[in-house]
């Protein structure tokens, strides 16, 4: 349980600012896109008002992850450069509020899913949020440095739910979408965690970096874009998209990899001399940007 | 008043703006989820 440490009530009512900080936007635009995506290059749409529902859904839920993230991890966060002026380690916000807002978020995304859409899509959206508040933040994150790896399952929801809100069915497409997201976390966060990981030291969180190391990072880096590079390629040869799609995905993710050996062929330990590092986290999320607009675009062409 | 109080009822009627809108929205966003599921698709 988190301590008390930084939960003194805030004199003054949260800014709504703060209150949009705690959803984590940036993260949420990405969660957004996915879902999208996962939506659009399902066989048929639903009605637009049913539709925009549960991309709101899924958008609601990951600002509930965000929330309570942020609420379990207030003490944590406090010792980090790159979280210390988040609104709950800042004091601009009473940890209770917090609290209050990710359960009241994830309960009405919930629901509104459930009503909206369907059954089985709001059963994953909780399922996501409940993976990624219990397995991941309050679990694994502060105990192995293979949080990441299986953590990396709740951000792969939203493509999956995208599709199930609007099919009502899980499918093989959608089940590789997200298994291309699970593939894909681990090295994009560990090459973000190279060059910040002096801040998880201080912050006692167990990345794999600060346990086995720059070498060893720079290898599981390597070689978990492998299978990610197959899962990312694989929809084309099973039929499932076309060869725009196909030839997309294979230059997308050979770019990767040249990307992760550079990586794994740096040798420097110091922080500011990691530009491949930076690189690699920069081109993965265009990366997963460009592979999902072109799968849908490639669907789009083929209906 | 105090400063402080003036800046406490300041945040106070900016988030029951914020609150007014997402409300109002909320209730238009219903009206279209009931057309769209009793079959009045727009």
């Amino acid at each position: 349980m988190p301590t008390l440490a930084t939960s003194e009530p805030a004199a003054l009512p949260a800014d709504w600012r703060d209150i949009l900080a705690l959803t984590k936007p940036r993260v949420m635009s990405l969660v957004v896109f996915t879902g999208l995506c996962g939506m659009w290059a399902a066989p048929h749409l639903p009605p637009l008002a049913l539709g925009f529902t549960a991309i709101l859904c899924i958008a609601l839920g990951a600002g509930a992850c965000g929330a309570l993230n942020q609420w379990y991890e207030a003490d944590v966060d406090a010792k980090m450069r790159r979280t210390a002026s988040r609104p709950l380690p800042a004091g601009r916000m009473d940890r209770q509020s917090a609290l209050h807002f990710g359960v009241g978020l994830a309960v009405f995304s919930v629901l509104l899913m459930g009503l909206a859409a369907n059954w089985l899509a709001a059963a994953l959206l909780a399922a996501s949020i409940l993976f990624y508040v219990f397995i991941y933040t309050v679990w694994l994150k502060p105990r192995t440095a293979q949080n990441i790896v299986i953590g990396g399952a709740a951000g792969a929801f939203p493509p999956l739910i995208g599709w199930v809100a609007a099919t009502g069915s899980v499918d093989s497409l959608p089940l590789l979408l997200f298994a291309i997201i699970f593939l894909w976390t681990p090295p994009h966060f560990w090459a973000l965690s190279l060059f910040v990981r002096s801040d998880y030291a201080a912050a006692g969180i167990p990345m794999l970096p600060v346990v086995s190391g720059v070498e060893s990072t720079r290898r599981q880096i390597f070689l978990y874009s492998l299978p990610m590079a197959a899962a990312a390629i694989l929809p084309w040869p099973l039929g499932l998209t076309g060869a725009l799609y196909g030839g997309s995905a294979i230059v997308l993710n050979a770019v990767f990899l040249v990307l992760a050996a550079r990586v794994l062929m740096n040798r420097t330990d110091e922080p500011s001399h990691m530009a491949a590092e930076k690189h690699l986290f920069s081109y993965s999320i265009f990366y997963l940007f460009a592979l999902f607009a072109i799968l849908v675009a490639d669907r789009a062409l083929a209906a | 008043m105090k400063p402080d109080d003036e800046l406490i009822r300041a945040r106070q009627r900016e988030r029951a703006r914020i609150m007014a809108w997402l409300l109002g929205l909320f209730a238009i966003l219903l009206f279209f989820i009931t057309l769209a599921k009793t079959g009045m698709n727009w």
